[in-house]
């Protein structure tokens, strides 16, 4: 029998696309979702005088500050993959032991 | 075959396309954060807040030296919890309950693993980084981040761990309560940095709880779910690497399972 469609996009896609379609209209109301550091911080801060200033290096400019987001996301999550590996697969004792075994480096 | 082959190809390539542009629509949303922002605290109180850091990152970065001196395959674990720290504390996560944005802290499941001093390096690396690139707390208020997020995240969930194993609590459930206490710490003593610095004259007491309560509808749920990451890494890690966990000092061999 032939699948079509929906049928043939594996479950983890399929929820995916949930969570993207549920948390998209996020990203076209962020002013309706203020940070802590805004609607806590900064409101008590205000209120007894205190202001946050402009960073050092200020990335808060219109789509610099999804650039370096997305600069600082890829980084560290290469940097979290590769160390997963290199924890879970290569210095994995099965998998260094397999290596023994067949004559390979070990450790 | 080979036709059918071509449709399915451009089929999952239309797919991760999408996915991927709606994954960016996703996270296409300003930087919220939690870490106290540049210039709210006053200079006295920052630079005392770097004073209190200042003895806990030494420590850490001594620990990190010696222990990496002597066994070089504990690096990739400090790899692996830099770049979870890092990422966990700059991804913003919008409360539906509270309508606001916040971010887990990442330093339950650091401070469990590496020990609550190399944690600390830990957070302080990614604090910096996020100060000075992602306009993501500052560089005047680091120290006061560092104590909040690395100092009392890590010592909390360090905490919470132990004694809960040290009781014959299991792993899920250990780990789960560490992330929980090291959230809530951390925004605990966030709330108290805050309090004392800007307070002036009023009593620090009252607006000491005035911001706590205020950051509970957030940090509630996000403590939770924290609680619910710790708990699923080192349940992972037990599952993979148990001899990671006993090396590390949060197992003991006895408890790892033949």
């Amino acid at each position: 029998m032939k699948t079509r469609g929906i049928m043939k996009i594996p479950g983890f896609s399929c929820a995916v696309l949930l969570i993207a379609f549920i948390l998209q209209p996020l990203a076209f109301c962020a002013e309706k979702w203020p940070g802590v550091d805004e609607s806590v911080v900064g409101t008590y801060a205000k209120e007894h005088g205190r202001e946050a200033h402009e960073p050092l290096i200020n990335t808060d400019q219109g789509d610099l500050l999804l650039f370096v987001f997305l600069i600082a996301g890829t980084v560290g999550g290469f940097a979290a993959g590769y160390y997963w590996r290199v924890l879970l697969v290569e210095k994995s004792p099965s998998v260094t032991g397999r290596k023994t075994e067949t004559g390979s480096k070990e450790n | 075959m080979s036709v059918q082959g071509s449709r399915e190809r451009t089929r999952k390539r239309i797919l991760a396309m999408f996915l991927l542009a709606a994954c960016h629509l996703t996270l296409a949303a300003d930087a919220y954060a939690m870490h106290i922002s540049e210039g709210i605290l006053p200079l006295g109180w920052a630079v005392l807040w770097f004073f209190i850091a200042a003895p806990f990152v030494a420590f850490g970065l001594y620990r990190l030296k010696k222990l990496t001196a002597t066994d070089l395959s504990f690096k990739p674990l400090v790899g692996l919890m830099a770049a979870a720290v890092f990422i966990i504390s700059c991804m913003p996560i919008p409360v539906p309950s509270a309508g606001t944005c916040s971010h887990p802290c990442g330093t339950g499941i650091s401070g469990i693993l590496l020990g609550p001093a190399i944690s600390v390096v830990v957070a302080a690396a990614a604090l910096l980084i996020q100060a000075l690139f992602l306009s993501h707390g500052g560089l005047s208020t680091w120290g006061a981040n560092i104590v909040s997020m690395g100092v009392m995240g890590s010592l909390a969930g360090y905490a919470a761990f132990k004694v809960l194993r040290l009781i014959k609590v299991n792993m899920a459930a250990a780990g789960f309560m560490a992330g929980l206490f090291a959230d809530w710490a951390t925004y605990l003593s966030t709330s108290a940095e805050l309090a004392a610095g800007i307070r002036g004259d009023s009593p620090f007491l009252p607006l000491f709880s005035k911001i706590l309560v205020a950051f509970i509808p957030t940090q509630l749920p996000l403590g939770i779910l924290e609680g619910a990451m710790t708990a699923g890494m080192v349940v992972l890690l037990y599952r993979k690497r148990p001899d990671l966990l006993v090396k590390m000092g949060v197992l003991k061999p006895g408890e790892v399972r033949a």
